[in-house]
Formats: structure tokens, sequence, C-alpha cells
């Protein structure tokens, strides 16, 4: 792994979003807007004084975390799909750049926007809402840990689908993430799921930090079993979809597909 | 001389239709190659197969002496690529553009190497204009540019001066003469001008359906066809007369 090309394809991007009014829009505009809705809805639902519910906080954390992992998806997913629409990948992958390299820099640009988001997002949260994040502690950084990684794995998914099927599929770059919320108990608890979905559900690691974000609330105590399960499902998702991707594009090289794609 | 490209058996299928089907060919050290052949005869896939962009089906490609599979990494880190058809982002300035590039080729100095090169080419003034508002003729020199970043030894030139008027491609001829006077870069080159080809080109190799047809200084193809250049040479090959 050489940093000055990972750097190389970081930078690339950064150039681009500094001036691209549709890439800031996303990454602040859209997050902003789901926070308002969510943010008045809960305040909304907190104005009913439901029992032992605290609809700002376990709302407005879950909006939030959600975010941390779509961002983190798409990121990843985009990064990729620049290049396709620029038709950049000849020129990328005539250098030295290792497949590594590139998912290393489209992680890292993950982690950024996650940075950005969070800081405007809990900002806003705490502004509009007097909903302060930081009441997860420490306990929030393996959390957000947990979903940029996620998030980046289920990037990688997509870049490999989009690789092998063609810019055809490149509406999963958008899209995908949506196909998870209902099974990942992101506003509502596990035990809310019907049995047999209960158990897919812990598929997932999003699952094990969304309910652990609910723990951290309810008890203020933070859950390793739920934080291990996390990390251990992640780990796997990353071995395996990290060799699928590696098979796709030995695929596409094979089928000289790498340049066809647009 | 030392051979730079060694391509040895080299086949690709696609499916069940063969794209190259066994060639064999070295390139030397310092000397400008064409690669010829009609639509469809497997130029692009021999370049993208050196390149390392498509995976051979069968035989050996040696670049520098080493094989791309076991070193592609110190390979490529000595090699470019142009081609008028391969445009570098457009929602990028040209200076953005080089300056990834540069990075992603390991260069030190970012700033005075595409300071020199942008001298050189004479698109210091275009460094800060987006990529795509640029005119052909810029984008080709913008190419060129970043096909010398990481000062390579081996260039791989796919009709590079293809929708250039005649005053802009003799220039761009000039220049690659003049780089590869001065820097002792190897080119492989594709084009469908002939007369273009027999100007800068040391040596042609013909390809037809995949395979090797013949190989030779411009001079000499045209004396053992008995033709009056290298255009009705391609005719010949082409048309098998």
């Amino acid at each position: 792994m050489k940093l000055s090309r990972i750097n190389g394809l970081i930078m690339r991007h950064l150039y681009l979003y500094k001036r691209s009014v549709p890439r800031l829009m996303d990454i602040f505009y859209w997050p902003v807007m789901e926070l308002l809705l969510w943010g008045f809805i809960s305040s909304f639902i907190e104005k009913l004084s439901l029992k032992g519910f605290n609809a700002v906080t376990v709302l407005l954390g879950a909006v939030i975390f959600w975010d941390f992992l779509s961002q983190s998806q798409r990121a990843v997913s985009v990064a990729f799909l620049e290049e396709v629409w620029e038709k950049n990948f000849l020129n990328i992958f005539v250098t030295p750049l290792r497949v590594g390299e590139f998912i290393a820099s489209t992680f890292i640009l993950a982690a950024i926007r996650i940075v950005l988001v969070g800081v405007v997002m809990t900002g806003i949260a705490f502004f509009f809402y007097h909903f302060n994040l930081f009441i997860f502690g420490f306990t929030l950084i393996p959390f957000m840990l947990n979903l940029l990684l996620f998030g980046a794995v289920l990037g990688l998914f997509t870049t490999a689908i989009i690789l092998r099927y063609g810019s055809s599929a490149q509406v999963l770059a958008f899209g995908f993430i949506m196909l998870l919320q209902p099974f990942t108990a992101v506003f509502y608890p596990v035990s809310a799921l019907p049995p047999i979905l209960q158990k897919l559900a812990y598929f997932f690691p999003s699952t094990y930090v969304f309910e652990g974000m609910r723990g951290v609330i309810a008890t203020g105590g933070f859950s390793y079993p739920l934080f291990w399960g996390g990390i251990a499902a992640n780990a796997l998702y990353a071995v395996v979809i990290t060799w699928f991707f590696y098979r796709m594009f030995a695929y596409v090289k094979r089928a000289g597909k790498l340049l066809k794609l647009d | 001389m030392l051979p730079i490209i060694e391509v040895k058996n080299l086949a690709k299928t696609f499916g069940q239709t063969p794209a190259v089907r066994g060639i064999s060919f070295d390139v030397y050290e310092g000397e400008i190659c064409g690669l010829l052949g009609p639509n469809g005869a497997g130029k692009t896939t021999t370049i993208q197969m050196i390149l390392d962009l498509i995976t051979p089906t069968s035989g050996e490609i040696k670049i520098f002496g080493k094989e791309m599979k076991h070193h592609r990494e110190a390979i490529l880190s000595r090699v470019n690529f142009s081609s008028p058809y391969v445009s570098l982002p457009g929602n990028l300035t040209a200076w953005e553009n080089l300056a990834t590039f540069a990075r992603l080729y390991g260069v030190r100095d970012v700033r005075g190497t595409i300071g020199s090169l942008a001298d050189f080419f004479e698109i210091r003034s275009l460094l800060p204009k987006m990529t795509a508002s640029l005119s052909t003729g810029q984008l080709t020199r913008l190419n060129l540019t970043k096909a010398l970043l990481n000062n390579p030894k081996l260039l791989l030139l796919d009709e590079p001066t293809s929708s250039l008027d005649p005053d802009i491609a003799d220039r761009t001829r000039q220049m690659l003469l003049k780089i590869r006077d001065e820097r002792k870069v190897t080119m492989l080159y594709t084009s469908h001008n002939m007369a273009e080809v027999e100007e800068i080109c040391d040596r042609v190799i013909f390809i037809q359906r995949g395979r090797l047809k013949d190989a030779g200084s411009p001079a000499e193809l045209i004396a053992k066809y008995g033709r009056k250049d290298l255009n009705d040479v391609f005719l010949a090959i082409a048309r098998g007369t």
C-alpha cells in the first residue's frame, strides 16, 4: 500500500466535492432535511408523553446513526461511479495503483463524509432539539466505526455488482441500503419484528449497533456482547465481500469489460 | 538492442470469439514501433493486455524483462499511456487532474514536475481551466503531459493525433520525436494514418484477425510488397492482395 496513491484518489474526490453543489447536497442537504423531519416528528411524539419513551433521543439518535451508515455506503459506491461516469478507469488502472489502494481510498472518503455529516447533524440536533449525541460518550466511537465499516463494505458490495453487471446496476448505489432498513431495527427494537425476522436482523452488523444505542439510552450501560457481535458480523462481511469484489474485478479483466463500464 | 516489450504466443478469446491468436513480437529500447491493423484486428486488446487491463487467455508478456503478472506495480510505475479516446475527468481542472495522476504515479515534486511539463507542452495557462472546457488540441497536449508525469521509459500511444487538425497533428508528432530523443522513451504507437506512421515509426507490426501478418521498417515493407507507400502496404495486407 502506498499512501501517496491513496492520497491521490482522495484528493481527486475532494477537488470535486468543493465545487459540486449536488455532491455537497448529498452530504449536507438531504441528511439535514431528514434530521429536521424526524426532529419535528420526535418533538410531536414527545408531547404525547408516552410513558418510558424518550422520542427525541431514540429517534434522532437512530436518524443520525442511520445516516452514518447510508453515507458510508454511498461514499464508496459513488466514488467508484465517479470513475465510471468520467470514463476514467483506464487512466487510473494503468497507473501502479493496486485494487486494495482503490478500496482504501473509498473507505477513507466514507470516513471523511461521516465526520462531516456527524458534525453538521450533531450541531443541528443540539441547536434545534437539545439532543446531545455525546450522551453516548466514548461508546459513540465504536458505534460509529462499526457503522462506517459496515456501510463501506456494503458500498464495496454494490460496487462489485456494478462492476459485474455494468452501470445499469448503478441504482443500487443509491437504493441498496434501503433494503436493509426494515430489518436492521433502526427505529424500533428487534423485538418489534416478527420472530423469523428477528433472527434475520442479527445477520446485519448494524442491528447490533442500533440495539446497543437503544441500550445506552435506556440503561446508560454499554453492551459488550452487542459490540463484539457487531464487530464479528462486520469482520465476516468484510472478508466475504472483499473476496467477492476481487473475484468480480478479476472477472471483468478476463472478460475485457473494465473499460466498457458506462 | 534491449527488448522493452516481449510478447510471446499471446492469445485472448472472449467467450468463443478469438480476438488475439498467439502473436509474438518484441519492441526495443528507444524505438517507436507502430502496431497496425484494420478495425477489429486485435490492436486494442493487445495494448490492453500489455497494460494489464485485460487478462490474457494464454501467452506471456514481459516488460523491462519482467513478467507483468508478477511485477505489475514496478512495471506500471515506468509505463504510461495516452489516447484521445480516453479523456481525463472533465469536472476537474487541468492542474487537479495532473496533480491526481502525479500522486498516483508517486511523483515526489508534484508542482515542479507539472510546471516543467506544462512549459514543455505550452499548457501552463490552461492549468486553472476546467478540463471539459479545453479544445481537442489542448486536451491532446494535456493527455501527453499526463503521460510524461512519471518520466516513463515506455509510452503506449493510441491514435494520439486522430481528430487533430494537420498543424496540431504535426506539432504533436514533432513533440513525440523530441520526447523520444531527449528522454529515450520507447513508444508503441497505433494509428490509421499511414503517412504519419511512415514519418514517425522506426518499425511497424501488422496484425490482422488477431494474427501477426508482417513486421519491419516502413521502408522494408514498402519494398517487400512493391508498393509506393505504407498506405498501399496496409491495403495489400488488409485485403490480402
